[in-house]
């Protein structure tokens, strides 16, 4: 099925900015769709608020655009009483992890089958360039007008530890392996969480000196690096990309399947 | 099945009339005094092939319960004073994307963390304006078991009639009683199913279209049409738009379904009121000490009569006037500071309206009542 037939064409333009890395998302998580061959209708797609949030619209999947935060406890809701939908959540980094860090621990905790695509472009896009829990000490912001004093996650760590069983992490100039994880993603039977590197011209890197969407590609081709690589090894200051967990365990909406069993007994 | 007669807490019978009425989705966090719905929820759902989630907090709550409404069930989430409060965004949202679904709030004394054990009747003005921006709702509430049986039933029928949250308000006192109740066999009370959309699939569907009747029939997420949800301003399409003629409609169908129909919606009881001097206007617990006031008084001849609103918003204002043009004293018996009183007084001449009221954590009782009956009737103290 060609790209358009998963879009809602009647939405058009969408409202990102040019050179956005938020649309190289979408475009490779159609693909992967697509590849997947997926019913349209088996996918609900929920986002919270944040121009990230906004790509649910442009999909033709079932589409639920939420509150700022709150899109894991919406899918929750979602999958648990209807098991068989293929859920979809992409997140902002300030949507996933400031606001909305709370449903996102606690979801992996729960390992819920759901994807979390945390599209991180280190800053409040839609609100006009505040920091976000991912902007990272030293960087600036119009809230960090003199330096950044707040550290920042490490997604892949946070979502590790809280017990997701699929983690990994990617950036917008690997959009071969946006595709490749994101269908792993899927494919795999718990909470999984990607985190996409994605460039905000507008407001990242223009705060922060680090020019426009190509030198933004150029940085995340140049500071990133395959897990485990010599690279990684001669230079450990390296962002690592890859798949850091994949395990199995036991998926909540199969563990309540047990608890009715049990009270049905 | 036929009638059942149990002795329940009141908690217990809104978690039973929820299932009578088809609840198969639960989500909420413990919070005193609702958690017995909680409690009771993570019990009975599994033995029905429902579902139970206990959730991080009430925020998430009320978007799970949200969510499974959308894909098709009828869905319910109950809290008290503090977990209401954090939920008047996803409540807000609920109201905007025309979600239904039922929130119980079973109240303490507040601000605050306030009084947790504490019967109280605080959050009535809460209920009606609590998420921002201009909305209606409708909250409903009850003073005994029987009767929160069938005003949980009922909550749920105006959800799916309407397609909006409703707002089940009971207090500490309720909640917690234990009384008889008789569980109304299978067929016994109507219920109103989801209105699902005849729209075929491959043809465009508009799930913010209102049919002729107002109503608006929906899809389950998982079936066949694919559509936009969404908290912003929509067009029919549930697709974003700040286009003003189409704001503009979306504000008066959504202020208007309810508003406009206050006198389908709206429940009460009157007791005595034909030849009432003296009409008490209570509600919930607050309406158990009434009525026990008004029937004693009664027996010894005095003209008293007690309007019991089971429907707090909207506000029957029409059906107050008609029912207490005669009287000479309206007296609002509550447990806040006059939160039913304002609208009340709003209805009527406000020099006939007085408030008998506790807001102190104790429930209020008939002596009270009859105490403060005699200052307003100039019996002095
Ligand atoms: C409860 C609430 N608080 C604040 C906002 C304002 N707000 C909207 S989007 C946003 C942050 C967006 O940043 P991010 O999630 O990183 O996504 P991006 O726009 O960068 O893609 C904020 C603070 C809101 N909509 N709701
Ligand atoms: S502000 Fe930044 S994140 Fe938002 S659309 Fe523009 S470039 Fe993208």
């Amino acid at each position: 099925m060609p790209v358009k037939d998963y879009i809602r064409e009647r939405f058009f333009p969408h409202i990102w900015c040019s050179g956005c890395g938020h649309g190289i998302i979408l475009n490779n998580m159609l693909r992967a769709v697509e590849e997947l061959d997926m019913d349209k209708s088996d996918i609900v797609m929920v986002s919270g608020i944040g121009c990230s949030a906004r790509i649910s619209g442009y999909v033709d999947f079932h589409t639920l655009h939420t509150l700022h935060g709150r899109a894991l406890a919406f899918a929750t809701g979602v999958k648990m009483s209807q098991p068989k939908l293929k859920l979809m959540v992409p997140m902002g980094d300030g949507d996933a992890l400031a606001i909305g860090g709370n449903h996102f621990i606690h979801a992996a905790r729960r390992n819920i089958d759901m994807t979390a695509i945390v599209m991180n472009n280190r800053i409040y896009g839609m609100t006009g360039g505040q920091f976000s829990p991912l902007s990272g000490y030293g960087t600036l912001a119009t809230t960090a007008p003199y330096s950044n004093i707040d550290h920042n996650f490490d997604v892949v760590a946070l979502a590790q530890a809280a017990g997701a069983s699929f983690v990994a992490r990617t950036t917008t100039f690997h959009a071969r392996q946006i595709t490749d994880l994101i269908k792993q993603a899927i494919e795999h039977r718990g909470f999984s969480v990607i985190e996409i590197l994605s460039q905000c011209p507008t407001y990242f890197s223009r705060k922060n000196n680090m020019g426009g969407q190509i030198e933004m590609m150029e940085w995340y081709k140049n500071n990133t690096t395959r897990i485990g690589s010599k690279a990684k090894q001669e230079n450990p200051q390296l962002i690592e990309r890859g798949i850091f967990v994949q395990r199995d365990m036991p998926e909540y909406c199969d563990e309540y399947d047990k608890v009715i069993e049990a009270a049905q007994k | 099945m036929p009638d059942l007669v149990k002795f329940i807490q009141g908690n217990q019978v809104v978690v039973e009339a929820a299932l009578y009425a088809g609840l198969d989705f639960y989500a909420g966090y413990p919070i005193t005094p609702s958690t017995e719905i909680t409690e009771h929820m993570a019990t009975r759902l599994p033995q029905i092939g429902g579902k139970f989630l206990q959730m991080e907090d009430e925020i998430s709550s009320i978007c799970a319960i949200i969510g499974a409404s959308l894909t098709g069930h009828k869905v319910l989430t109950a809290t008290s004073g503090p977990g209401y409060s954090l939920m008047q965004e996803g409540l807000g949202y609920a109201i905007m994307a025309e979600i239904p679904c039922v929130i119980v709030n079973v109240q303490r004394g507040g601000p605050s963390t306030g009084l947790p054990t504490g019967p109280s009747q605080g959050d009535v003005s809460q209920a009606r304006h609590g998420t921002h921006g201009d909305h209606a709702i409708i909250v409903m509430t009850a003073s005994n078991h029987q009767d929160i049986f069938e005003i949980t039933v009922e909550a749920f029928n105006l959800a799916e009639t309407y397609r909006t949250p409703v707002i089940l308000l009971f207090d500490e006192v309720v909640g917690h009683m234990r009384e008889k109740i008789i569980l109304p066999e299978k067929g016994k009370l109507p219920l109103v199913e989801r209105l699902r959309t005849s729209v075929k699939k491959g043809v465009d569907y508009h799930p913010y279209l209102p049919r002729e009747d107002g109503r608006l029939p929906m899809s389950d997420f998982g079936s066949e049409h694919r559509y936009n949800v969404t908290g912003l301003a929509h067009d029919m399409w549930g697709f974003p738009t700040s286009n003003p003629g189409v704001v503009h409609g979306l504000m008066h169908h959504l202020v208007d379904k309810i508003n406009n129909r206050v006198y389908t919606i709206e429940k009460h009881k009157e007791y005595y009121l034909e030849d009432a001097r003296t009409i008490l206007i209570s509600y919930g617990a607050s309406a158990r000490s009434a009525l026990h006031v008004v029937e004693s008084r009664r027996r010894r001849g005095e003209r008293l009569g007690l309007l019991e609103l089971q429907t707090l918003w909207p506000f029957p204002f029409g059906m107050i006037r008609e029912k207490c043009e005669n009287a000479r004293y309206v007296v609002v018996v509550e447990m806040n500071m006059g939160q039913i009183l304002e609208p009340v007084k709003m209805s009527l001449p406000p020099d006939k309206v007085f408030l008998i009221n506790r807001v102190d954590g104790v429930f209020i009782t008939p002596t009270d009542i009859r105490n403060m009956l005699r200052i307003i009737h100039g019996k002095g103290v």
